[in-house]
Order: structure tokens, then C-alpha cells, then sequence
């Protein structure tokens, strides 16, 4: 009996408390920021898609073809050629297509990679009706100077 | 002046301003809410449609106007139309009993409380004919969960406005507001003399007001995550926007009601300029009240519901019922 009626005036005390928190929050600053005219800065480790790095001192990719990703990938999405070429010890990259419909961003390839030449992009704006804009030809992105962003 | 005072003006003048005013606020009150809703969340609301979303009203309207009125087959297309308007009406009536300062109330009469509650169960009624009437399983559950919860209600909403009668001898709203004069240890809320348990009984009063008129945490009617659109699911364009300018009429009249009966009206608190604006401040702190409990509490399950009111509000407002019975008796006779 007691108990019950104690219930009530406690489950009214909760409700109060209930409504302090929410409008502490009332009174707090904005969180969000309106998406497509501002965006927040990407984590670091944010995983967008595989792009090569480029070698500074050559200014060609570090990707000498050894095919491990292409082997490494779980979903057979990474499709690389290069060729040998004069008076160069290691080959060097000549295609690298990435189908991302398939990727999953798992990483594999990235971690194995012996020396360093691919990285995750930042690149999250990808919202597309076709299908083609999800195979890229990670080589040509490189040429025509994309930013790794 | 004298033109404007002759009664067939009077009255067409009051009937405008009702209207233009329930209109006007359940436009502005829906994105009041909206924003509210975004800053308890913190995100800043609709912020796209003028500056700062200040026209995302007028949006919604021309929206909501441009609309189809789609009347589905099988439907009583009578008591469909019907509905919509039976829901609205009352609340607009009962608004012209509303002192909102001493002068400025469409019809003084001297019943008005009494008015108020009569009109106000007429929309009880409405929304289970558009239910109904609508010939769809997800309306009529709705509707008659709509009903039982506010038959559940009334019943100590109606209890609290007779203990409150009982103090005020009088159902004339002006007269209450009167009475209330002189600072707002004045106020029928703070009135503890006269019962100790006033401050309790605004607080079932303001429960069942947000349950009378189905506003979250009671949102039985339209429960959006389980049955819908409840009672409004068959209802397009501005068949159903009518039933949100009467969701909001009617929290502008229970606001409105609870300035009156518990917080005095149009009367100051510290006796400087009673008047309009005293009673606009306090009708929108309490809309703002019920907003605020909108978006702080989930919505309760239907037992819990009616425990709520049959087991703790009516005992409770029954209990300050006979208390204030006992205080008048001992004290004031």
C-alpha cells in the first residue's frame, strides 16, 4: 500500500528530472551542420575508396603491379596490369580498375600492399543512377590529379 | 465606433479574428513545434523556406491546398466530409468565451466553463466518426481506442474543474479571471489556502488536457508507428491538415483554459498592465510546456494509459475534490 502510493509521487519526481535533461539539451547548441553547403572535417582513418599514391620524386604511382592486392581482395573487384619498362628494376602500373559496387571497404588490399601504394580516399559523395560511375580507373584518376580527399 | 460595436459587426468581427487567430497559430504552432522539436534534439528545425524556415507554413498550406481531396470508395462520404469539420468547429466555438484580456472576449456569457467542456466532447465524437466513416481497420481500432481513453480522461479533468468551481463559485471565465486579482500568489495555482493540493490538481488538469487533446505521450489517435495515421490514415490534403489545425486549436483552448482557471488570466503577476499580453505570455509558455513534454517523453502503451487515469488521476482528483469540499466547509462557512 505504502509502497504503491509512493509510486506515484516518485514517478512524478522521474517525469520532472525527464524534462530538466531535455530542456538542458533545448538551450545547448546546434549539433548538426546543414550537409550540402557546410560538412564536418572526415576522421583520419575514414575508409572511402582505394586510390594510388603517387611517388613524389618520380610524380608516377608507387604501385610496381605485383598483382597482391588483386589476389589479397575477397570480392575480385581490383583489376591491375603493368609493364616492365627500361632501365627500371621494378614494373610499374599501367591500368588499375576498382569495381566499387563490389568493394566492401574491408581493407585487404591496403594492408597488403608491400609498398604503400594505395590509400583510402575521403571521397564519400558518390550518390549516382549508373552503374559505370562505380568502376574507377584508379590510374587515370591519378592522372588528371584528383585530390586523395 | 459605434458602427463597429452594433451586434451583427461584433459578432462577424469576433468570428474572423477566432479564425484568423486558430488559423494563424496552427500554421505557426506546427513549426513551432517542428523547431522546438529540432532544438530538444539539437538540430536547428526547418530552416530552408524563408529566412530561418519562417515561411515553411505557408509552404505546408499551399502544399496541403493543392492537394487532392480523395474521398476512397466504400467510404460514408457524408460523415467523411463531415468529420474533419466537427473536429475544428468545436474548438473554435469554445474560444469565444475566452477572456484574453477584461474587454476582449467575443461572448461573455456567464456559462462559459460549462460551454467550454460541452463543446469540447463534441470532438471525441468527430474523430470516431471520421474513423468510422473512413470504412478502414487501422481508423476504427484507432477510434475506439480514442474514445475509451478520453471517456478516461474527462472524468478527472471534470472532477478537477468542480473542485476549482467549488473555490470560485462561478462559471462565468471573466469573473474566474477577476477574482484572481492582485499578484500571482492570487492565482488559483498558488491558492493553497484554499486547498493545499491546488498546484496537484493543475497538474492533472494539464495531463488530461494533453490527453483530451491526443497529444504525445497519449497519442492514441494517430499513434503513427502502429496504426498508421490512426482515426486520420484515409484522409489526403487539407482533409487531413484540418485535422491538425484542430489538434493544435484545440492545445491553444486547453492552454488557454489552464491560463484562465490557474494562472489568472489576463491579470499581472506583480499588478503592472494586466491585459493581453500577460494572458499571450502565459498561454504560449504553456503551449511551450506541452511541446516540451512532446519531446521528452515516448509514448505510453494503452494499459498504462488508462491505469494512469483510472487508478492514480481520478482517486487523486477525487481526494482534492473532497479536501476542498472539507476546507470550504470548515473554513469559509
Amino acid at each position: 500500500m505504502k509502497a504503491s502510493l509512493l509510486e506515484v509521487p516518485r514517478g512524478f519526481w522521474s517525469l520532472l528530472v525527464g524534462m530538466r535533461v531535455t530542456l538542458g539539451q533545448f538551450f545547448k547548441p546546434v549539433v548538426t551542420v546543414p550537409y550540402p553547403r557546410k560538412t564536418l572535417p572526415i576522421p583520419a582513418r575514414y575508409r572511402g575508396h582505394i586510390e594510388l599514391t603517387l611517388d613524389p620524386e618520380t610524380g608516377r604511382p608507387l604501385c610496381t603491379a605485383c598483382k597482391l592486392c588483386e589476389r589479397a581482395c575477397p570480392s575480385d573487384c581490383i583489376l591491375v596490369d603493368g609493364v616492365k619498362r627500361e632501365g627500371e628494376k621494378k614494373k610499374s602500373v599501367t591500368e588499375y580498375h576498382l569495381d566499387f559496387t563490389k568493394c566492401s571497404l574491408c581493407g585487404a588490399c591496403v594492408e597488403v600492399c608491400p609498398c604503400d601504394a594505395i590509400h583510402f580516399s575521403k571521397n564519400y559523395n558518390l550518390a549516382s543512377t549508373s552503374k559505370a560511375d562505380y568502376t574507377f580507373d584508379l590510374v587515370e584518376r591519378l592522372k588528371a590529379g584528383k585530390k586523395p580527399s | 465606433m459605434n458602427f463597429l460595436t452594433t451586434e451583427p459587426v461584433r459578432l462577424l468581427l469576433s468570428l474572423l479574428c477566432i479564425m484568423a487567430f486558430v488559423g494563424l497559430n496552427a500554421a505557426y504552432l506546427v513549426l513551432a513545434e517542428r523547431k522546438g522539436a529540432g532544438r530538444f534534439q539539437r538540430r536547428p528545425g526547418p530552416n530552408e523556406a524563408g529566412y530561418g524556415g519562417w515561411l515553411q507554413p505557408v509552404a505546408d498550406v499551399v502544399k496541403l491546398l493543392s492537394k487532392q481531396l480523395i474521398v476512397p470508395p466504400g467510404t460514408d462520404a457524408t460523415l467523411f466530409r463531415l468529420a474533419p469539420l466537427m473536429v475544428l468547429s468545436p474548438a473554435m466555438m469554445c474560444l469565444a468565451v475566452v477572456p484574453f484580456s477584461e474587454t476582449l472576449v467575443a461572448r461573455n456569457i456567464n456559462v462559459g466553463l460549462l460551454m467550454v467542456f460541452s463543446f469540447g466532447s463534441i470532438s471525441v465524437m468527430a474523430i470516431m466518426l471520421s474513423g468510422w466513416a473512413s470504412r478502414n481497420k487501422y481508423a476504427i481500432i484507432s477510434a475506439a481506442r480514442v474514445v475509451s481513453q478520453d471517456v478516461a480522461y474527462e472524468i478527472p479533468m471534470l472532477l478537477v474543474v468542480i473542485t476549482l468551481l467549488m473555490m470560485t463559485g462561478t462559471m462565468d471565465l471573466n469573473e474566474i479571471v477577476r477574482q484572481q486579482a492582485g499578484g500571482f500568489w492570487h492565482w488559483n495555482f498558488f491558492k493553497v489556502w484554499a486547498n493545499p493540493l491546488m498546484p496537484v490538481t493543475f497538474v492533472i488538469f494539464f495531463t488530461c488536457m494533453l490527453a483530451e487533446t491526443n497529444r504525445a505521450p497519449f497519442d492514441m489517435a494517430e499513434a503513427e508507428s502502429e496504426l498508421v495515421a490512426g482515426a486520420f490514415t484515409e484522409y489526403a490534403g487539407m482533409g487531413f491538415g484540418v485535422f491538425f489545425m484542430a489538434e493544435y486549436a484545440n492545445i491553444v483552448l486547453g492552454c488557454s483554459l489552464a491560463t484562465v482557471l490557474f494562472f489568472g488570466g489576463w491579470q499581472s503577476p506583480f499588478g503592472l498592465w494586466p491585459g493581453l499580453l500577460w494572458f499571450l505570455l502565459k498561454l504560449y509558455a504553456l503551449i511551450f510546456t506541452v511541446i516540451w513534454v512532446r519531446w521528452t517523453f515516448p509514448r505510453t502503451q494503452f494499459y498504462g494509459l488508462l491505469n494512469l487515469s483510472w487508478k492514480i488521476l481520478i482517486p487523486i482528483s477525487l481526494f482534492t475534490l473532497l479536501l476542498s469540499s472539507a476546507m470550504l466547509k470548515i473554513f469559509h462557512a
